[in-house]
Order: C-alpha cells, then sequence, then structure tokens
C-alpha cells in the first residue's frame, strides 16, 4: 500500500507522491505554501487552528491540508478568495484572542502567529479582543521553563511532545471552551508535576507561550560587577545551532567566533564543555570497564550526562538506578573543576568566581540546583545557565558585530578538546566517545577506525556490538523520552527471566536528536535541521587530530596535577553524584 | 391477555420516579383490598405520547383511557368504581392519530424491566431471524434498501455505514451506540432507552452480527441514572436468556454489550470525541477521514449509530425493507421522532413518518400554541438548527428540505416560539449553549462563538450597530467553513436562518433600539400612560428601586436611569396604566 503512488492536481499542477501522503506536505513538494499554525513536521497533526483549510473539487467543505491524505485524481484548490478570507478571518479571530504585546514577548521577531499576521498584512483586528480570566497567566514554578496561558494558541504541540515524544505527560489541556488552557492535570503548577524540564515544549511551541526562564540579566549584572570573576563555557551542541539567530546555515559550527564574542562580551575566562566531555568519558569509560571487566556494579551502565533524563529516571524509571552511571554531567564537572582546580591554580577565592555555562537545554538550568553535590566545590558550582536562544540576545544586545567577527582561542587548560568532546552534542555521540576509551582501557589501543556509525543517525533506538579483542559489547542509544521504554523493559525482562542483560551500555538523551535538538536551541527545529546540525558536529570531530578523550593532553595534565586517575577519591568527591528516587507529584 | 385491566403508570421519568413508585404501591394495596390481584396488573413504564399531562398519569388497557391528576381517593374510586363494578372512569381518550410508531411502538406499552413484555411483541426475533436465517450481507442489502438514514443528526445511509465497517478488514470491530443526547429541550433517545431498552440492545446484537463484531458499547449520559438503570437490567436478562453474551441461542455467534457513562459533554454526541471519550482520552474531535466505520474505537473499524436508528433495526428486518421504505419521503424513510416542547399545547414526543407537514406536528399533534399566541416560528435540529418561519410550516420533514430552509433534523429537538420570543434573545440562547460546550481545541469554534455571542450582547443590550451584522455573518462563515466538527460549523446557523427571516428584528434591535418581544431588558421601557393612570400611587409604593416619583396630585413619572426594567409597577397596575415596549 504505502508504495503506491497517487496522481493529484494541486492548483492545476500534477503531483505524484507515495500514497499516505498529506496534501500539506504533497503541496510543500509541489512548492505550493499552505499556512498552518498548528501543524510541525515532528508531531501527528491536531487540526486545531483551522488555518491551513483547502478546497477539493467535489467536496462543498474545506478540509484540512495537515491531516488530510491526497487521493487519486484529488483536484486540490489552496487558495481562492473564499479560502483566502476563510483563512483571514480565522486568523483575526485567533488575535482578537491573543495578547497582541509582541514587542515585549519572548518571541518577538521569532513567532509564527507574528509572521502569518504579517504575511496576511493584518493592519487591525475587526472584533472585540478578549482574554479569559485565567487564575494564574503565567507558570514560573520550574525555574526553567515559563507556561504563559494567554499566548497559548491552543495548537497542542506541547502536549504531543510532553506525552508522546518525551511521555512525560505533565502538560495536558485543562478546561474547555474559551477557557481551555495547557497546564499538568489536576490544576497544578508545573513545578509540582512529574515535569522533568527538557523544553521540548518550547522548542515546539508556535507562539511565545512557552519559553525559557530568562537569565540574562543576571549574567549582565555578574558581568559588570567588579567583585565577580565570570567564567563561562560552551556546550558541544551549541556551536553548531547559534548561528542560525544570524543567518549562518544550521550545522555551522562557529565555536572560534564564540570565544571571541564571549571574551567581548566580558568574561574573563572562556572555557569549553568539551574539555569537561573528555573529562566525563574518563571517569564513565572507567566506570564501564569497572562494571564491565571486573563486575563491579550493575549492569547495563546507562548514561547521566542529560539532566532531563535523569530527572525522568528518578521519578519514572527508579527501578534502574543502580545501573546508571554516577558521573556528572560535563557541564557540573566543569563548575566542579573551575570552583577547585582553576580557582587554586589563579588563587581566586571560589565564591568570587561567577560560572556561566551555555546551553542547549532548559534543564541544565535546572540541574545546577539538583542536589547538594552540585555544589562540590563549597559554593554552587555553576551559577547561571544560557540556553542558546538566550545567549544568541546577548549577542545582539552587546552590540558586537558577531557575523564578521574574527576567530579566537579558548582558555587554557580546559578549554581544549577532542573529537569525543564535541560529539557529545548528537545522539549516540556519548557512547561513541566511551567506546572509542574504553577499547583503550580494555586494550591498550586505539580503536583502528574510531567512527562507529551503527550509534549515529536519527532512529529513535540505536542497537550495535562493538568487538573489544573477541569482547563484545552490547550497546543501545535511545533519543526522545518515548523511546527508552523498550530498551528498558527488554533490559527488565531478562533481568526477569535470570539472563543476561541484552545491552552493556546505554545512552540516553531525553531530547530527539540529542542536545543539537535541545529545547533551548533555536526555533523550528525539525529532522532536516537536526541532522545539519549533527554534521557540523561529526565534521568538528573529523577535523580533530586528537579524536580520542584520554589522548587529550590537557586531560593528562589534569590528572597529574590534581586528580590523581580516573575513579580517584578527588575524582569521586568533584566530578560523581547519586541518586534518589523521587515522587512524579510534589502536590 | 391473562388480566383483564392493565394500568400502565408513567410520568416524565425520573423526575418523578418517587411519586410514581408511591402511586404503583397506591394501587396495589387498593387492588389487592378489593380482591382484584389476579384480575388487574399494575406496570410502571413510560409513556411518552404527547398528551400534555405534566407528572405521573395512568393508562388503563384494553379501555384505552389517560388519567392524571391522581388523588388517594382518585385511585380508590378508579379501583372500587371501574375496576370492581365497571362504571367508566373519567379521563381523556386516546390521542387523535397522526403519529406512527416505529421508533417508539413498545414505550408506553410494555413494562421495560421485563424482558417477556419485550419478547411477547416479538423482541429478539429479528435478532434470531438475522442469525439463523440471513447471511451479512442480506442483513446490509435489507437495511440499505429500507432508505434508513442515521437519526442522530447527519442522515448518514445506515445500511452504507455498516457495508464499510463489514468490508474493513480486522482481528476485531465495534458496535458503539450513542446516547449522549445533549441538545436543549430533546429527549427522545431517553425516553426511547428508559420505555424500551432492549430494542437498542437487539439492533446492537444485529449490527455485531452483520459487521463482524462481538462487542458494543452503550455510551450514555451519566444524568440518565433510569435509562442506565433499565439497560443494565436488560442486558442481564438478555443474557440470562442466551439472547447476549457468548454464544447466542447456541449459535456461534457472541455479543456482549457493556456500558459507559458520558459526563455530560454535548460535543461527546460527535461520534469521533465520544470515541475518544470512550478511550479515557479527552473528548475532543478528531478530523474526519479517517471515518469511525474504517478507523474507530482504538483504531478498529466500528459503527457508531445513534439510539433512535438502532430502534428502527429490528422493525425494518421484521417488516422488510419494502414495508419500511413505502414509509416516509423520497429520500428519507420512515418516522422521525421530536421532542416538541416551547409554546405548544402539548409538549412531548411525537413520532410521524418523514414528509408529514411541519404545521401537523405543532398544530394538530401538539394542539397549537398556548394561550391562543400568535406562532412566530420553530428551530428543529437543536443549537445546530435554524429558525423556520410561518411561511415554511407546510414543507414536509425530511432531512433534505429541512436543510433547503436554512435548518437541519438534528436528532429531534423541535422548540416551538411564539410572539413573546425575540429572535435575538432565541439566537443568545443557543449560542450560549454552543459556547459553553465547546471543546476548545479548534480556534475558529472556540473563538468565533464567542465573539458572535459579544455581538449578540452588545445588540440585545441596544449598543449594536449594522456593521455587526456583516461581522456576525463573516465569522459564521469562517466557523462554518474551518471548525473541526458539526458543532462549530453549525454553531452559528440558528443566526443566519434568524438574519434571513427575521432581519427585521435584528434592524428593530440596532437601529430603533427595541425589542417587541419585551425579552432584552436593555431595550425595554416602562411608561405611566397619563390618561389611563388614577393616580393612586401604588406603582411608587412597590417600586424597589425607588425609580418612581410624584405624588397623587401631579401624578407619578418612572426614571428610566433607575428602572430595573422589573416589570412589578406594571404587575400591580390595576388600571393597565403602564406600558412596557
Amino acid at each position: 500500500m504505502t508504495t503506491a503512488i497517487v496522481k493529484a492536481k494541486i492548483n492545476g499542477l500534477a503531483v505524484e507522491v507515495p500514497a499516505g501522503t498529506t496534501i500539506l506536505d504533497a503541496a510543500t513538494k509541489a512548492h505550493v505554501k499552505i499556512p498552518t499554525l498548528c501543524k510541525h513536521p515532528d508531531l501527528e497533526a491536531s487540526a486545531g487552528c483551522g488555518i491551513c483549510i483547502v478546497r477539493v473539487n467535489g467536496s462543498n467543505k474545506l478540509l484540512r491540508a495537515c491531516c488530510t491524505e491526497i487521493e487519486q485524481g484529488m483536484e486540490i484548490t489552496t487558495h481562492d478568495s473564499e479560502i483566502v478570507e476563510v483563512r483571514r478571518t480565522v486568523l483575526e479571530l485567533i488575535l482578537a484572542n491573543h495578547p497582541n504585546d509582541c514587542l515585549q514577548c519572548g518571541r518577538n521577531n521569532n513567532c509564527e502567529l507574528q509572521r502569518l499576521a504579517a504575511d496576511f498584512g493584518i493592519r487591525e483586528v475587526p472584533f472585540p479582543h478578549f482574554l479569559p480570566a485565567f487564575g494564574m497567566i503565567r507558570d514560573y514554578s520550574t525555574g526553567t521553563i515559563i507556561l504563559d496561558a494567554e499566548k497559548c494558541i491552543k495548537c497542542g504541540r506541547c502536549v504531543d511532545v510532553c506525552q508522546n515524544i518525551q511521555n512525560v505527560w505533565a502538560l495536558n489541556f485543562v478546561g474547555r471552551g474559551v477557557k481551555i488552557r495547557i497546564a499538568p492535570a489536576g490544576d497544578i503548577v508545573l513545578g509540582e508535576s512529574p515535569c522533568v524540564k527538557c523544553g521540548q515544549c518550547s522548542a515546539h511551541c508556535p507562539t511565545g507561550a512557552i519559553t525559557e526562564y530568562d537569565n540574562t540579566r543576571d549574567v549582565w549584572e555578574a558581568l559588570y560587577d567588579p567583585d565577580k570573576y565570570c567564567i563561562v563555557q560552551i556546550a558541544p551542541a551549541v556551536r553548531v545551532a547559534v548561528g542560525e539567530a544570524f543567518g549562518f546555515e544550521p550545522g555551522t559550527n562557529l565555536t572560534k567566533k564564540l570565544y571571541s564574542v564571549l571574551r567581548r562580551i566580558g568574561f574573563k575566562t572562556v572555557f569549553d564543555t568539551n574539555f569537561s566531555a573528555d573529562l566525563t568519558i574518563m571517569e564513565e569509560a572507567t566506570e564501564f570497564v569497572q562494571r564491565f571487566a571486573h563486575g563491579k556494579g550493575a549492569l547495563p551502565l546507562i548514561t547521566s550526562c542529560c539532566p532531563a533524563w535523569v530527572d525522568f529516571m528518578e521519578k519514572y524509571e527508579t527501578d534502574m538506578i543502580d545501573n546508571f552511571s554516577t558521573c556528572k554531567s560535563p557541564q557540573q564537572m566543569m563548575g566542579a573543576m573551575t570552583k577547585t582546580y582553576y580557582a587554586e591554580q589563579q588563587g581566586l577565592p571560589p565564591e568570587k568566581i561567577f560560572m556561566v555555562s551555555i546551553m542547549p537545554c532548559t534543564a541544565k538550568k535546572f540541574e545546577i540546583q539538583r542536589s547538594r553535590d552540585m555544589s562540590s566545590s563549597g559554593v554552587q558550582d555553576t551559577d547561571v545557565v544560557l540556553t542558546t536562544r538566550e545567549l544568541s540576545r546577548m549577542i545582539k544586545q552587546s552590540g558586537i558585530d558577531f557575523v564578521n567577527l574574527p576567530d579566537d582561542s579558548p582558555d587554557h587548560i580546559m578549554g581544549d578538546y577532542t573529537g569525543a568532546g564535541t560529539i557529545f552534542a548528537a545522539t549516540g555521540g556519548v557512547m561513541e566517545a566511551a567506546i572509542r576509551t574504553a577499547y583503550y582501557f580494555v586494550t591498550g589501543e586505539n580503536l583502528a577506525d574510531v567512527n562507529i556509525e551503527a550509534v549515529r543517525g536519527l532512529q529513535g533506538v540505536k542497537e550495535g556490538e562493538v568487538d573489544i579483542r573477541g569482547t563484545t559489547v552490547k550497546v543501545a542509544v535511545a533519543h526522545g523520552l518515548a523511546n527508552v521504554e523498550y530498551v528498558l523493559d527488554k533490559v527488565r525482562k531478562a533481568k526477569e527471566d535470570g539472563k543476561e542483560p541484552p545491552y552493556h551500555f546505554i545512552e540516553v538523551m531525553a531530547c530527539p536528536g540529542g542536545c543539537v535538538g535541545g529545547g533551548g536551541q533555536p526555533y523550528g527545529v525539525t529532522d532536516e535541521i537536526r541532522l545539519k546540525r549533527a554534521e557540523g558536529i561529526y565534521q568538528d570531530d573529523a577535523d580533530h587530530e586528537i579524536r580520542c578523550s584520554h589522548d587529550n593532553p590537557m586531560i593528562q595534565k589534569i590528572y597529574a596535577d590534581y586528580l590523581g586517575k580516573p575513579g580517584s577519591e578527588k575524582s569521586h568527591h568533584l566530578l560523581h553524584t547519586k541518586y534518589v528516587s523521587r515522587p512524579l507529584y510534589t502536590k | 391477555m391473562p388480566y383483564n385491566h392493565y394500568i400502565l403508570v408513567s410520568g416524565d421519568s425520573e423526575s418523578s420516579l418517587n411519586r410514581r413508585n408511591e402511586l404503583i404501591s397506591f394501587f396495589e394495596k387498593e387492588i389487592a383490598g378489593q380482591n382484584l390481584t389476579d384480575d388487574v396488573q399494575v406496570v410502571s413504564t413510560i409513556d411518552t405520547s404527547a398528551c400534555g399531562m405534566e407528572g405521573p398519569f395512568i393508562k388503563i388497557l384494553p379501555e384505552n383511557i389517560y388519567i392524571h391528576n391522581l388523588t388517594p381517593e382518585k385511585v380508590r374510586s378508579i379501583v372500587q368504581e371501574h375496576l370492581a363494578k365497571g362504571i367508566p372512569p373519567e379521563g381523556t381518550g386516546t390521542e387523535a392519530d397522526k403519529q406512527f410508531r416505529i421508533v417508539l411502538r413498545n414505550c408506553g406499552v410494555i413494562d421495560p424491566e421485563r424482558i417477556e413484555d419485550y419478547i411477547l411483541r416479538d423482541g429478539y426475533s429479528a435478532l434470531e431471524k438475522v442469525i439463523f436465517d440471513m447471511t451479512p450481507e442480506q442483513v446490509i442489502d435489507e437495511i440499505r434498501k429500507s432508505g434508513l438514514r442515521g437519526r442522530g443528526g447527519a442522515g448518514f445511509p445506515t445500511g452504507l455505514k455498516w457495508s464499510f465497517t463489514k468490508e474493513a478488514s480486522s482481528d476485531q470491530k465495534y458496535v458503539v451506540c450513542n446516547a449522549d443526547e445533549g441538545d436543549p429541550g430533546a429527549y427522545m433517545d431517553r425516553s426511547t432507552l428508559e420505555g424500551d431498552p432492549h430494542s437498542v440492545l437487539e439492533a446492537m446484537a444485529i449490527a455485531g452480527c452483520a459487521v463482524g463484531a462481538d462487542t458494543g458499547y452503550i455510551y450514555i449520559r451519566a444524568e440518565y441514572p433510569l435509562a442506565i438503570k433499565r439497560l443494565e437490567l436488560a442486558i442481564k436478562q438478555a443474557t440470562e436468556l442466551g439472547l447476549l453474551g457468548d454464544n447466542i441461542l447456541g449459535s456461534g455467534f457472541s455479543f456482549n454489550i457493556e456500558i459507559r457513562y458520558g459526563a455530560g459533554a454535548f460535543v461527546c454526541g460527535e461520534e469521533t470525541a465520544l470515541l475518544a471519550s470512550l478511550e479515557g482520552e479527552r473528548g475532543t474531535p478528531k478530523p474526519r477521514p479517517p471515518f469511525p466505520a474504517v478507523k474507530g474505537l482504538w483504531g478498529k473499524p466500528t459503527v457508531v449509530n445513534n439510539v433512535e436508528t438502532f430502534a428502527n433495526i429490528p422493525v425494518v428486518i421484521l417488516k422488510g425493507s419494502s414495508w419500511f421504505s413505502s414509509i416516509g419521503s423520497e429520500k428519507s424513510k420512515g418516522t422521525k421522532v421530536f421532542a416538541v416542547t416551547g409554546k405548544v399545547k402539548n409538549s412531548g414526543l411525537v413520532e410521524v413518518p418523514m414528509g408529514t407537514p411541519l404545521r401537523d406536528i405543532i398544530f394538530s399533534i401538539s394542539g397549537g400554541i398556548r394561550d391562543n399566541k400568535k406562532f412566530k416560528a420553530v428551530q428543529t435540529g437543536g443549537p445546530s438548527g435554524g429558525v423556520i418561519p410561518e411561511q415554511f410550516l407546510d414543507t414536509p420533514i425530511d432531512y433534505d428540505n429541512l436543510t433547503a430552509i436554512g435548518s437541519m433534523m438534528g436528532s429531534g429537538g423541535m422548540i416551538v416560539m411564539d410572539e413573546d420570543d425575540c429572535m435575538v434573545d432565541v439566537n443568545k440562547f443557543y449560542l450560549q449553549f454552543s459556547v459553553d460546550e465547546s471543546c476548545g481545541k479548534c480556534a475558529p469554534c472556540r473563538i468565533g462563538g464567542r465573539e458572535l455571542l459579544t455581538y449578540l450582547e452588545k445588540i440585545s443590550g441596544g449598543q449594536g450597530e449594522l456593521e455587526d451584522i456583516e461581522k456576525m455573518k463573516r465569522i459564521g462563515k469562517a466557523m462554518q467553513k474551518a471548525s473541526l466538527c458539526a458543532l462549530g460549523q453549525t454553531t452559528s446557523n440558528p443566526i443566519q436562518s434568524a438574519l434571513k427571516y427575521f432581519y427585521n428584528e435584528y434592524e428593530d434591535h440596532i437601529v430603533h433600539k427595541k425589542c417587541t418581544a419585551g425579552k432584552c431588558v436593555s431595550l425595554l421601557k416602562f411608561i405611566i400612560i397619563t390618561d389611563k393612570c388614577v393616580k393612586c400611587g401604588v406603582c411608587k409604593r412597590v417600586c424597589p428601586v425607588s425609580a418612581i416619583s410624584g405624588d397623587r396630585d401631579s401624578g407619578f413619572l418612572i426614571d428610566q436611569s433607575k428602572c430595573i426594567k422589573c416589570g412589578l409597577c406594571r404587575e400591580k397596575c390595576k388600571f393597565e396604566a403602564i406600558n412596557k415596549g
């Protein structure tokens, strides 16, 4: 059935598409743009907005292009006077029920509703303006994501992502009619719900109804404070996405421009989270070898770099706590090392250091206060997290010509990274980097080919086997939290049956595509964009001479100077953490 | 007949249930007192006829006499005088009837709590015929040829719907009965289920046999406790007799029915929303296609039919498609049940052949307009329909004719309005209902409905402008064309038809700031007619807001800025000296 080809006409143009294609997708292929507000390429059509209506010959109704499959011989009209008039009226109705405070909105200049209103040339809303009286308009309770009930156009994307892509079920539709709104079921605030702060809701929201909690002013204040010594770190996935806000193609690697701009903005030291990703690999590969080769600890080992995944696990998968890697995330390792090792080296009191990290992620804002282990230096190890989106705003505020900025380099020694550190940005990257080093730890040699293609790409669950001198290591990679269940259920089943675990090592990233598709990345993400960003990352890896974390001379130096060896007592104090079971609802 | 007399005790359903039960035990006591227990049977039933009676009433068979306003004395006299001595009682004879009962054939005749009563009237013999004497193809063909169309509102041909489900290949199929009746003033389905629950169960099993489904669900409003109770009992009785459940009548065919409660959301009467609610999801509509007949409950092919549609099925099977299709109009076959309410003398359920003129229903069967007022309009199709003015009263009712004059069949609500009704006010009432019941999923319905209501409030509040009408028309069209489900698509129908047939009333409200019917309070004015006023001062004394000034010498004056239009002054004035307008 699916291989059958359907022939139809759109605005008189002949199209041929596989059966099952929607009118909307077929039109896109024919270079016809049908406007829509609720459909997102990642998601099932909700058919909510009513903007994408088209006329199909023989039907007296107008049909929704987003969810109507094209059929053999259909003759479709996407634009005529009636269709455009109805679309305009629906758009005007939506605007009559929207705050229209674009100038103060987090999505100003970047809003799908605003863009559509501009395209339609709406100059006035002819209908009476009204906003339902919601008890609470804005929900700030997570400290990472803000829900604004008034700006919501009820497209349902966030609900779909939260429930079906992320399997978190924090968001739901509450109420009905004009009082319908997005909120956790049971009328509690998001901070009391199972929300894991992944931010995929904000990444998919067409308007300013769900945005990241903006911390840019905290950072500006610290930068202008003469008593603060501001240090910054840049996460792997930021470098290939930040350019999208400045007209660069997705995937363009702007690492060196970022070093440069951050220095100009006023950071005294610029580090790279890719370095602490290398450090994570040293610890995690050691932990893996301990468990795999020496039987010390539960298998499979599950990665813990992703704070949304950690939160999810502590709420939904508590039987897997023993399998979790005790390694902190690269962000937290960097924070801890900066406020201990680097502070000692520079003779800086840790409380003077203001550690900012630039992350593709909203959950990282939550991670910095996740537990007392996140203050292993004696003060909070990372002070503020900015998402990629906030950074691009800061750059624009700073008046710096980012596009034409000359390259710069990071500060040593925690700015030097290998190809293994950079691929943390893409799904499968942590696994690939860890295997490179675990192989070395077991064999004393590097892999002949460090590219592990089996764990790359956007397939929801990737399974592979790696041969380490005759011993097979079985690995699985899942991204998009809804894909986790498949992998973990296999582990549980084997445990129940008293069999060997189906995998030895599992990587999980909460967001589809991994951090390149993170909830704090520039808007408008699709699989196409995720792939382009990942390509930029794999190119960065390939361009590096050193592609294994253990070969990073600065990593070697930090162990020699300070940490001793991977898994040492000092490492455990600074670089590892513990997990506990947490309630889904705190109210 | 094993008894000589039957007393059928009826009433307007659960609200008077206790009174009805009291009445039954009172009758039984009196009958026992006269030693007539073997001679007379007292039956609790649901008589839905438009006999204009309120509260519990009885029908005595075979005499065919209605009696209401029953007091203990009256009961005693019926038993002692009539039943014991044969003296004819005082009561109303059977209604002179233009009605034709297929759906309501058993309502008010059988005891719905006794399956034996149903079986005595050929109950379950259609199912037996379908299982043993007919192939599924023959069953569907019979339904198709009968011309039966869905009675839930849209009028989709039932046989065609069943054939889609039959032809869909799947390991599991379902039959769902839509009993989520929710139009204001409509209670056809409730009465059918309360009065004859087995007819629906039998039909569902027939549908299951025809399309290859072994499970049925009845989605019924939780606000219908008596219907639920009787359905539960009926399912139990039918299962005990092997007429439902596993291996029906030893045939190998199994069909189990479960009841699911709706929480009273009107939109759950829309089939995709109903299925979502059945699945435990939020009751919101989904885009069609795919249609439930092909991809319905839990993604499986599902026949969804309304109660009234199902109630027709056993009759179609037993009497045959040609008999059925001989009743009704060219494109609409069989009968339709209407709940006639509003300003008619006799409110109640009416079942008439398709093609019966509206005039017959309103003026003949329902007794015409109450208090000899003038007929103004009738709204069919509930909040989704339109108002029909006098000029169309002779239109033969069927699906297509009603659509052609700007209304629709809908599920069968029929609200009759007289000269005291204001079209803007009536529009506002229905719109408020649709706005309250909008699920909020799609923008045109959610926002459009609310905007229309704002305009109507503005117009009835005396603030309307002529350009509001154009804006309302524009919103109405957008809702019609871009709403996801029928609720939003039809929300503006009442307004659009009122603008077509009663434009002058809108004009009165907007241009002349006048509500002739006196319903729109903001436009009302109470004025003392000095010629008639005797300066007694009663009006001033009763006015609760001291809006009337003056004295017995100079006369009295109403201060319009203070007046709250309560009408008390007019009511108390013995000289009809206060004008309302």
